[in-house]
């Protein structure tokens, strides 16, 4: 059995509630923090521990935190992003809806760390029903005097507030969320300034995912040192990974980061195998926006090297034969998927998604949707395949924000693996336009057919 | 449900909350308030946003309309034009699409007479189609109302619009399926 950290709680009756989540352990972070540590000691604490970002981008935490500007006469803020989008990421909404206090416990004493009297959760606005667990689970912390003012005796003062969003994926960008919280439409700002200097309310502020301050509780109460062997490398600790697709198993597990991807994906304590009679076809191992793998360069390295369950595994060979942990959004495809609807369907979300605000996107999301289209629908042509590439080439990097890099990822990364799959659909329109899926598991056979 | 709005103007209750909600924020940064209200106004008021009713909201957070017009216009969460009584949101996105989303959402198109995008004559069912909203785990699934409906199937969803096409329907409830 591995070992938890986060969800070490998770099957105990009640745990949502903060007596029952108290007499568990609960909240000891807080007291340890505020009564034996000073602020700057915390932020040591989290240094040590290696903790990346568990958002996405794996940032180390500790370096965000180190950036704050504290010389700012200003108000600092903490804002915490439970604005989860990712087709493929549910697991802050598995943690804030059935261990909340978990989020509360780690939001205090990361605020108390960074000198923030008030911090805002700011969670997409879809999942109302979390808004009230949380705001219970504030309002109970408060009762027993873990927010509000003179903390615990400490002389600290804390107000958490919930924030709700609008459905809008680009918010769970940090400066774009930034502008939805001020009451704006959400378009990404240009950086610098960042926010640890210019932020809410042109405010020093950090941006933190909701599993990121969820694990500074485990690190201080075990120590950064310790909290740090956990893992593999530069991946220490352990990690939510959030699985689905076509998998015996789907849901949110928690792992020790350096599984190989092997254990995670077949074994009957994590994903329980790909779904009976099939066959894994590829993995899209960290969010949509990361490059997808085909199952032979999932298992392995281009070099043979079995694949592992870390930033630097899954990055291993950079984007041409790796990809990327993400935020561990894990979708296991298996043959019967067609991976040109797949990038469609991918590819109109980011579409949909664009802010509107860089030209690249805005046009560039939207052209790749129409072009994926006629592909998918038995009306393209061969020359569309590179066009494709052509346009994700021109938005990548040229956009203030990552969404233009999100978009673009795996349109190159679906054509490079799976090209005669877009060819199949280009020789076999009458194949494709009234069978979505069907079509996808004699492709090979038959466009090896045709080439012969 | 309809779609005139003869009186804007929240509940009391509802404004002691839209006043609780103002205060979170700094002071003259209560445009801050604006996505909070937007959707305590479109539960308060039919369901979707009127320009009465967002000027409402800009006379309530001493901002100018075209402020609330150009948030209310960005985010996919509030309805522009009315909506039924029970608005089914269905995700399209990624796992869901691998787990019969397109299936789920074209029998219920049928099943209604309606496609997405539009509602039935009795006002009673509005469907929608979004981007994925965080439950790639328990595919195929849609948001009606405060709650998310997951594992669609076929049979499900006869008995989801069965029980949610009756007049006791509150989108605040949890309705077990």
């Amino acid at each position: 059995m591995a070992r938890k950290l986060l969800l070490e709680n998770i099957n105990v009756p009640g745990v949502k509630s903060f007596n029952v989540y108290r007499a568990n352990g609960g909240y000891r972070s807080v007291e340890k923090a505020l009564k034996t540590m000073s602020p700057d000691d915390v932020m040591e604490e989290v240094k040590k521990s290696g903790l990346r970002g568990r958002g996405g981008a794996g940032f180390p935490t500790g370096m965000k935190w180190s950036f704050l500007d504290r010389k700012s006469d200003k108000p600092r803020y903490l804002v915490c992003n439970a604005d989860e989008s990712e087709p493929g990421t549910f697991k802050d909404r598995f943690l804030m809806e059935y261990i909340p206090h978990l989020l509360i416990e780690g939001l205090i004493v990361s605020s108390y760390s960074l000198g923030s009297n008030t911090t805002y959760i700011y969670i997409r606005g879809e999942y109302r029903w979390i808004v009230d667990i949380l705001e219970n689970a504030i309002a109970e912390a408060k009762h027993n005097g873990f927010l509000g003012k003179n903390i615990l005796g400490s002389g600290y003062d804390l107000e958490i507030y919930v924030q709700p969003g609008g459905g809008a994926y680009i918010c769970g960008e940090e400066t774009a969320l930034i502008e939805s919280l001020e009451g704006k439409r959400g378009n990404p700002r240009m950086k610098p300034p960042f926010p640890a200097i210019s932020g809410l309310y042109n405010c020093p502020t950090v941006v933190n995912n909701v599993e990121t301050l969820a694990t500074v509780v485990p690190i201080i109460n075990m120590g950064g040192d310790e909290y740090a062997k956990i893992g593999v490398g530069r991946s220490t600790g352990t990690k939510l990974i959030s699985a689905c697709g076509h998998m015996n198993k789907p849901g949110v597990y928690e792992i020790e980061l350096g599984l190989p991807v092997d254990e995670f994906l077949n074994s009957d304590e994590y994903c329980g195998g790909i779904r009976a009679g099939h066959t894994l076809k590829a993995v899209v191992p960290g969010g949509s926006s990361v490059p997808i793998l085909p199952a032979e360069l999932f298992y392995k390295t281009k070099e043979g090297v079995a694949r592992l369950m870390s930033y630097e595994s899954l990055s291993e060979g950079g984007f041409a034969s790796g990809s990327m942990l993400g935020s561990g959004g894990f979708i296991a495809m298996d043959e019967t998927t067609c991976i040109v609807r797949n990038l469609w369907n991918f590819t109109r979300f980011y579409h949909h998604e664009s802010c509107g605000q860089c030209s690249p996107c805005r046009e560039g999301t939207g052209w790749m949707e129409k072009v994926l289209h006629r592909l998918e629908h038995g009306h393209g042509s061969m020359s569309d395949i590179d066009l494709l590439v052509d346009i994700a080439k021109k938005i990548e990097g040229n956009t203030i924000c990552p969404l233009g890099d999100a978009a673009a990822w795996p349109v190159a990364s679906h054509i490079r693996h799976f090209r005669e799959e877009f060819e199949y659909h280009v020789k076999f329109p009458e194949k494709v336009a009234h069978s979505p899926f069907a079509h996808s598991v004699d492709y090979k056979r038959e466009l090896n057919t045709v080439l012969q | 449900m309809g779609t005139v709005q003869s009186e804007i103007k929240f509940s009391e209750e509802k404004l002691k909350k839209a006043q609780e909600i103002i205060s979170r924020y700094p002071e003259s940064r209560q445009k801050s308030a604006l996505l909070p209200i937007l959707h305590l106004a479109q539960r308060e008021f039919d369901g979707w946003l009127s320009v009465p009713v967002m000027d409402y909201v800009a006379t309530l957070l001493n901002i100018k309309p075209i402020e609330v017009y150009e948030v209310a216009t960005f985010y996919t969460m509030f309805n522009l034009k009315p909506v039924g009584k029970c608005l089914i949101e269905f995700c399209r996105t990624g796992p869901c699409m691998h787990n019969r989303a397109d299936q789920i959402i074209e029998y219920t198109e049928k099943k209604l007479g309606i496609k997405v995008g539009e509602t039935t004559t009795d006002n009673k069912f509005s469907l929608k189609a979004v981007e994925c909203l965080g439950a790639c785990g328990y595919a195929p699934m849609a948001q009606i109302g405060k709650f998310y409906y997951e594992h669609l199937t076929e049979e499900k969803m006869d008995k989801i619009i069965a029980r949610l096409g009756q007049e006791d329907f509150n989108p605040d409830n949890k309705y077990e399926i």
